[in-house]
């Protein structure tokens, strides 16, 4: 019962990591930079449901929503304003620039929120259900968490793949030139793809939180590095990867701390990663790209 | 005068690196002579060169192989532990702290080295992003791996332990490394001379190695690497060379930084302090040596001259970063670098019409 028990916590937190990771491999995908500032989305995510609910006395529902709508402006305007002018730059400009748009939302949420840690109270509320006759029980925000990483995992593979802005995603991350022609707005694109991202970042921030209540201005980055991880660990820019990733990524960090050593189980899951890139070089259900000369 | 014009574009560069520093070494003790150096600015001086050889020695691995590493901290970290074991050990046999210190750098040199080779044996069989990853979580790795490390000294050697301390220590043994508690109680032997002649060292070797067969094989697999494997340039030997090079120096500049706090912990060498370096690097300009010194100085000082601004000044330093990146790749740069070029284009067909 206790690996049962560990096995769901793995899923659990493994399902967080997905929806983090489904948002960075979106945005990978179509505009092929790493977005470091994607982990501290999260944490304003995850602050503004705080908010919401402790000082307006929304429900919680009404938390995710108002965290949901602010991360997905925030992710449009961060875009428009920082990476739109660098489309033609090298890649290492756009990742520092990243890094410089993570440091400003750590340091501006420093500002506001303070560094004492917030209490954050689960958006899930109730007793945990009692599976087996009460030998497994399994809490709510748990049950939650993977149905909502079920439910936008395949949400999104259908939108990527029957609509028509699913359609011009797919275009613009094949070929960018290509899809101008055809009559894409590859701006608008980025745009609704940083919206997609930064709008599952804020629900991945409300779920994590839920389940690991403390909530400072850094509380995204580590999860962010795990998500980003996991999206390279299933193939950088495949959206069934990005899910299998991060499960694994969260049922072997559990694991992890359960058997082996809670001080050693990160380094466990960065060195599971490092062997599963050095037998598969493009990750679990990457595309081989042969190079060209 | 007339030398320096004579001497290549690299010869040039390099000259300009040595000098950048020789004035600024002089110019700093000569302030710090004459009392004009505050307290806390005299404490970053030792940091400010461990950061300089760390810019320097991650551009040769971004700017000059141009591979992209984000685990640059955790050779650093190899070499700063390595070092404070090397530096408490030789206490009492070695009575010069100059001497300690040497020894510390060297051994911690060369164990980040070996770090490097351990490293780069797998990783640079990757690309692009997914080398970018890996680095990173090597960098993870080692953080990880110091923080549960024990180590300790007695009259019969050295004691090892992972995980908690499984060895006792004989009447008058010391604990040198403590797991997460990190080091304390550390002499600080680093001085801002032995920082200067650290930066020296690694100029010396690093600008030869650029302007070397070496380094021109190695600058070729940055711009092609099929080109270059299909010429016959050994892939594998030359990036290995510049990864481990890189990482023995990170290595040093470890030892360096470490012997100049009473405390080190694993955690001071984290992702954070790897992504810091690569600002230093991307923002003095890849590939540009003395573009890594000049950043890694001001970038390192900057913090402490906001310093009046106090809760502002990671944001303003943020802000910043981000308006220099936007700025350095604008359309505005462009212009006026393409005015300046008209200007230089106008005075040359002035020359050239006076002398005709």
């Amino acid at each position: 019962m206790t690996f049962l028990n560990h096995l769901i916590s793995g899923i659990s937190l493994g399902s967080v990591y997905a929806i983090i990771a489904l948002g960075y491999t979106m945005v990978y995908g179509i505009a092929k930079m790493l977005n470091f500032a994607h982990g501290d989305v999260i944490m304003v995510g995850a602050y503004m449901s705080f908010c919401a609910t402790n000082y307006l006395g929304l429900p919680a529902i009404g938390g995710v929503a108002v965290a949901v709508v602010v991360c997905t402006a925030l992710g449009i305007v961060i875009e428009r304003l920082a990476y739109k002018p660098l489309r033609q730059a090298p890649a290492l400009a756009v990742l520092i620039t990243a890094i410089g748009v993570s440091y400003l939302l750590q340091n501006a949420a420093l500002l506001i929120w303070g560094s004492n840690s917030k209490n954050f109270t689960s958006v899930v509320s109730g007793k945990p259900l009692q599976l087996f006759g009460g030998a497994l029980p399994v809490s709510r925000v748990t049950v939650v968490t993977v149905a909502a990483c079920i439910v936008i995992m395949v949400g999104l593979t259908l939108f990527t793949g029957k609509t028509k802005m699913g359609t011009a995603m797919r275009a613009v991350s094949e070929d960018k030139g290509a899809a101008q022609l055809m009559g894409i707005n590859v701006n608008t694109t980025i745009s609704v793809t940083f919206a997609i991202g930064s709008g599952l970042a804020a629900i991945a921030g409300v779920l994590l939180c839920s389940a690991y209540p403390l909530l400072v201005p850094t509380t995204g980055s580590l999860p962010g590095i795990k998500a980003f991880t996991a999206a390279v660990f299933g193939g950088i820019g495949s959206i069934p990867g990005a899910f299998l990733g991060g499960i694994l990524l969260g049922v072997i960090e559990i694991f992890a701390r359960a058997y082996i050593s809670s001080e050693l189980s990160d380094a466990i899951v960065f060195a599971v990663l490092i062997i599963v890139l050095l037998v598969k070089p493009d990750g679990l259900l990457g595309k081989r790209v042969s190079e060209k000369v | 005068m007339k030398k320096i014009k004579n001497l290549s574009k690299n010869g040039r560069d390099s000259l300009l690196c040595y000098a950048i520093v020789i004035i600024a070494f002089v110019a700093v003790q000569a302030v710090t002579a004459g009392g004009g150096l505050s307290s806390s600015m005299k404490g970053l001086l030792v940091p400010i060169c461990a950061y300089i050889v760390m810019a320097v020695s991650l551009n040769l691995t971004v700017g000059i192989l141009g591979e992209l590493s984000l685990g640059h901290a955790g050779c650093m970290s190899v070499g700063a532990f390595a070092g404070i074991v090397v530096s408490t050990s030789l206490t009492d046999s070695v009575g010069a702290a100059p001497l300690r210190l040497a020894a510390a750098i060297a051994v911690g040199g060369v164990l980040a080295a070996v770090a490097g080779v351990i490293v780069g044996v797998p990783v640079l069989r990757l690309k692009g992003d997914y080398l970018a990853i890996v680095t990173l979580a090597f960098g993870e790795i080692i953080k990880n791996i110091v923080n549960v490390l024990y180590i300790g000294r007695d009259a019969s050697g050295l004691h090892f332990s992972i995980l908690s301390q499984k060895f006792e220590l004989a009447e008058g043994g010391k604990m040198i490394i403590n797991g997460p508690m990190g080091v304390s109680g550390v002499q600080k032997i680093a001085s801002f001379t032995s920082g200067f002649v650290l930066i020296l060292l690694t100029l010396f070797i690093v600008l030869n190695l650029i302007n070397s067969r070496a380094g021109r094989a190695i600058m070729s697999l940055r711009d092609n690497q099929i080109a270059a494997d299909s010429i016959g340039i050994p892939v594998t030997h030359y990036k290995l060379m510049a990864f481990v090079i890189s990482a023995a120096f990170a290595g040093m500049a470890g030892a360096l930084y470490a012997m100049n706090f009473s405390t080190v912990t694993a955690a001071k060498f984290d992702f954070n302090t790897s992504i810091l370096v690569l600002v230093f690097v991307v923002l003095g300009g890849l590939g540009n040596i003395w573009g890594s010194i000049i950043a890694a100085a001001l970038l390192t000082v900057l913090p402490e001259l906001l310093r009046a601004v106090r809760d502002y000044r990671m944001l303003i330093y943020a802000v910043l970063l981000i308006a220099l990146m936007l700025f350095n790749n604008s359309s505005l740069k462009r212009r006026l670098l393409e005015k300046r070029g008209m200007r230089q284009m106008e005075k040359l067909e002035r020359a050239g019409k006076g002398g005709a």
